[in-house]
């Protein structure tokens, strides 16, 4: 079987496939677009190239406007300026690597306070599941960046090489000037836009306008060149290039969508009750006994996966809904209703929509989803609001425990850690809170009676501090190992944190 | 690829393969996959020829590229000292009491000595500066040769009893009394209760005090009258609740017997400078200094 005969396979009928103009009904032209199908005898699968056709309507409308917004996002955000005081970067949105420090407008996130970005995952992971339980794989069919930019890059290609059957044409016909300067533009576009979106990519990590202007003296540290390069050689590859096949081959969300979806959930799907018996339409035919599809494959044409939407639920399928689109507009041409191709359940169309009661929303996937949302969004959000600017934590040594004195007392070492998450620098006192007649000494601060430790503006100083206790003391003592904390404070007295510590001695 | 069968329930062709009548769908491969991996193939050869790969009998294929993970290190502590040169240039300027003062050296130093301690000192005196029989602890308060910075940096430099024209203690040591015969066995028991009674722990008052006359004749010249000892001679002060050889009666019969010649090896000759003053800052921040 050639790959020829393969392509053809299943499509019913007339297959042809010589005729530029066969009516599927008067004024519709049938579209010779193949369905994909993968394999044909061999274990390895040749590339079918896809030449999505452009799609008009309301689902192609809200893409292009998901597309200007998602890509507006990722583009612009690096250059929003966000006062936090003269110490602090000015930079809304900021992976700081260097000083390890994460900012997203008025908050920021310390390396160890990495459980946010855990929550905000937990937190992206559950919304995937909640939407595609409500509405399938919304996420891949307009928001997935590969979507989007492949989206993005065949519009380009419609730009430079025309439409559907203007880039087949240009594909057969032998290399010619035209051929060359249509590709020509249409890769070298892609390539623009791929550096842009590397470039783009690098200001998340550096301080925007400096980075901009290093990049273009190419004063710009080595690491972000080759990012810039990374991101340009996926870009190219990934949205330009391989398009459909990362969704079907390398993306394992699709493996997962199974599980995910239910009766309820509303997929796009052909609704064959009305569409079957399929057939070509001709002048003045009636409606009775046949079904509304016309077999025009407008939408086969229209699919970025190259799939027929009328076999029902596939794998390769990204619910991209620009076959509602298609089949809408041949629906207004023909006189037939609307949404022969829409977003349905499967307790609908087994129904032959006779089942009519409305779709459940409060079902138990959706309701423990949002809830599982709800609770970590919560407490997220009290995590967030209660962060405090100071934190304080101590180590006790631990080789030795304790150091026995000259005159019989006791000495414990510890290492205070003094966390200033405020935007300026600060200075705090160290004190010892419940313990008898403590003698507390700071290194570096030896001539200080009430040492001042200062703390640069969103940094940390760890001192090392020693607390000793005379013989009569320690003989006092209850246990040989005493609990007790040390208190920071600003020197302005505005904030306090407290950290628990032992004061230990020999077993007795 | 002989059969293009098709599987009656899914429709989708099988590859032929059948295993107790269960037979495998064909769900192919994308061709640009398996040109991937011919090209992870190329890849591979291009390494083995640019990189270090084969391992021969004595060496290895050494690659055009030249590469040498040893030379990478060695360029990478090169950069690292000479990242740190600002520092131990400031360090090498400085007296010890600024570099204490000052937050920023304070820190490079400590981190420095830590290290340093780590690898020469901790052997003797324990990785916790805790010290050990014989060996002093440098965590305390009590000092035989004096617990200041300029103290600790003069005994790292020189060392005590050491092969160094400017140790300290040199010729120096505590005699062996009961070796030497100078004094007796109960004369040794004598003095060793005295010797208790100064930190207020002798259970033989009459056996302390007929001791007290044999310290003032014997021990007093370096330990002092009093037995508070003297940092200028490296004697211990034998009044306080720290030993180094021991506090219980046969311990301190054993020192009065045999003697005892603690050595400190000098350092000036195998650290720099530098080194020696972040290691005299370290030994210092433990919690003793002066």
């Amino acid at each position: 079987m050639s790959a020829a005969e393969i392509r053809v396979a299943g499509v019913p009928e007339c297959g042809c496939g010589i005729a530029n103009f066969v009516e599927a009904a008067p004024g519709v032209q049938r579209s010779e677009a193949p369905t994909i199908e993968r394999g044909g005898g061999s274990l390895y699968a040749p590339r079918e190239k896809i030449y999505p056709k452009r799609a008009h309507g309301t689902f192609r409308s809200i893409k292009w406007i998901v597309m200007a917004v998602t890509l507006s996002i990722y583009y612009l955000v690096p250059w929003i300026r966000w006062d936090r005081g003269p110490y602090m970067p000015d930079q809304a949105v900021l992976i700081d690597f260097p000083s390890r420090r994460f900012f997203f407008f008025f908050l920021e996130i310390w390396p160890q306070e990495f459980y946010y970005i855990t929550g905000l995952l937990v937190l992206a992971a559950l919304g995937l599941f909640l939407f595609t339980a409500i509405a399938g794989r919304v996420w891949c069919g307009y928001a997935c960046p590969q979507t989007v930019w492949t989206d993005l890059m065949i519009a380009v290609e419609r730009f430079f090489q025309g439409d559907r059957n203007q880039r087949i044409r240009l594909d057969k016909n032998p290399w010619s000037f035209e051929t060359l300067w249509r590709k020509g533009a249409t890769h070298s576009t892609w390539l623009l836009i791929a550096v842009a979106t590397g470039g783009a990519w690098v200001f998340y990590f550096a301080d925007a306008p400096t980075l901009a202007r290093q990049l273009v003296t190419f004063e710009a540290p080595m690491i972000a060149y080759m990012f810039i390069g990374i991101f340009t050689a996926t870009t190219y590859l990934l949205g330009g290039l391989a398009r459909e096949q990362v969704c079907i081959y390398m993306c394992p969300w699709p493996r997962i969508q199974g599980a995910m979806v239910d009766r309820e959930s509303l997929l796009i799907s052909y609704r064959d009750w009305r569409g079957e018996p399929r057939g070509p339409h001709k002048a003045g035919q009636s409606w009775e006994g046949r079904g509304d599809c016309i077999d025009c494959r407008q939408c086969v044409a229209v699919c970025p996966t190259g799939i027929d939407i009328r076999n029902g639920s596939q794998l390769e399928c990204i619910q991209c809904a620009l076959c509602i689109d298609a089949c809408n507009e041949i629906m207004d041409k023909i006189g037939r209703p609307r949404s022969l191709i829409s977003y349905d359940t499967v307790r609908h169309l087994e129904s032959s929509g006779q089942d009519m009661a409305p779709i459940n929303f409060l079902r138990s996937r959706v309701l423990i989803y949002a809830g599982a949302m709800a609770v970590v969004g919560l407490i997220m959000l009290t995590a967030l609001l209660l962060r405090p600017d100071l934190e304080v934590s101590v180590l006790h040594d631990r080789n030795p425990i304790y150091v026995k004195l000259s005159d019989g007392g006791l000495r414990n070492g510890y290492t205070i850690k003094i966390l200033n998450k405020a935007y300026e620098p600060r200075d705090f006192t160290i004190a010892v809170q419940g313990l008898p007649g403590p003698m507390v000494s700071v290194i570096g601060h030896e001539k200080q009676v009430q040492p001042l430790i200062s703390v640069p503006a969103d940094g940390l100083e760890a001192v090392r501090a020693y607390v000793a206790l005379d013989k009569a003391t320690v003989a006092a003592l209850e246990d040989p190992a005493t609990g007790f904390s040390f208190v920071v404070t600003s020197a302005d007295g505005a904030s306090s944190a407290e950290h628990g510590a032992l004061f230990q001695g020999p077993e007795r | 690829m002989a059969s293009h069968e098709r599987d009656s329930e899914t429709g989708v062709e099988t590859t032929g393969h059948e295993w107790d009548g269960i037979r495998e769908l064909n769900k192919p491969l994308p061709k640009w996959w398996l040109y991937v991996f011919y090209a992870t193939i190329v890849w591979a050869i291009g390494y083995w020829l640019l990189m270090p790969a084969w391992p021969l009998v004595a060496s290895y294929t050494k690659g055009f590229l030249g590469y040498s993970q040893r030379q990478k290190v060695a360029g990478q502590i090169e950069a690292a000292k000479a990242a740190k040169a600002e520092y131990r240039d400031k360090i090498a300027q400085s007296d010890l009491a600024t570099i204490n003062e000052d937050p920023e050296l304070l820190r490079f130093a400590l981190a420095g000595g830590e290290a340093t301690f780590g690898d020469n000192c901790a052997s003797c005196h324990g990785r916790g500066a805790q010290g050990a029989f014989g060996y002093p602890n440098l965590r305390d308060d009590s000092w035989l040769w004096g617990g200041t910075l300029d103290d600790i940096q003069r005994t790292i430099l020189h060392g005590i009893r050491a092969d160094d024209p400017k140790t300290r203690g040199a010729g120096t040591q505590m005699p062996g009394f009961g070796q030497t015969g100078v004094l007796t066995e109960p004369q040794i028991g004598d003095v060793s209760e005295y010797v208790l009674s100064l930190s207020g722990r002798t259970e033989d008052q009459e056996a302390a005090a007929r001791g007290a006359q044999t310290f003032v004749a014997t021990c007093a010249p370096c330990h002092g009258p009093q037995g508070k000892g003297d940092p200028a001679l490296g004697t211990p002060d034998l009044t306080d609740e720290l030993w180094l050889y021991g506090g219980h009666k046969a311990t301190v019969a054993s020192s009065i017997r045999v003697g005892r010649a603690g050595v400190m090896p000098a350092w000036a000759h195998r650290l720099d400078s530098e080194t020696i003053k972040e290691l005299a800052i370290y030994v210092h921040s433990l919690g003793g200094g002066q």
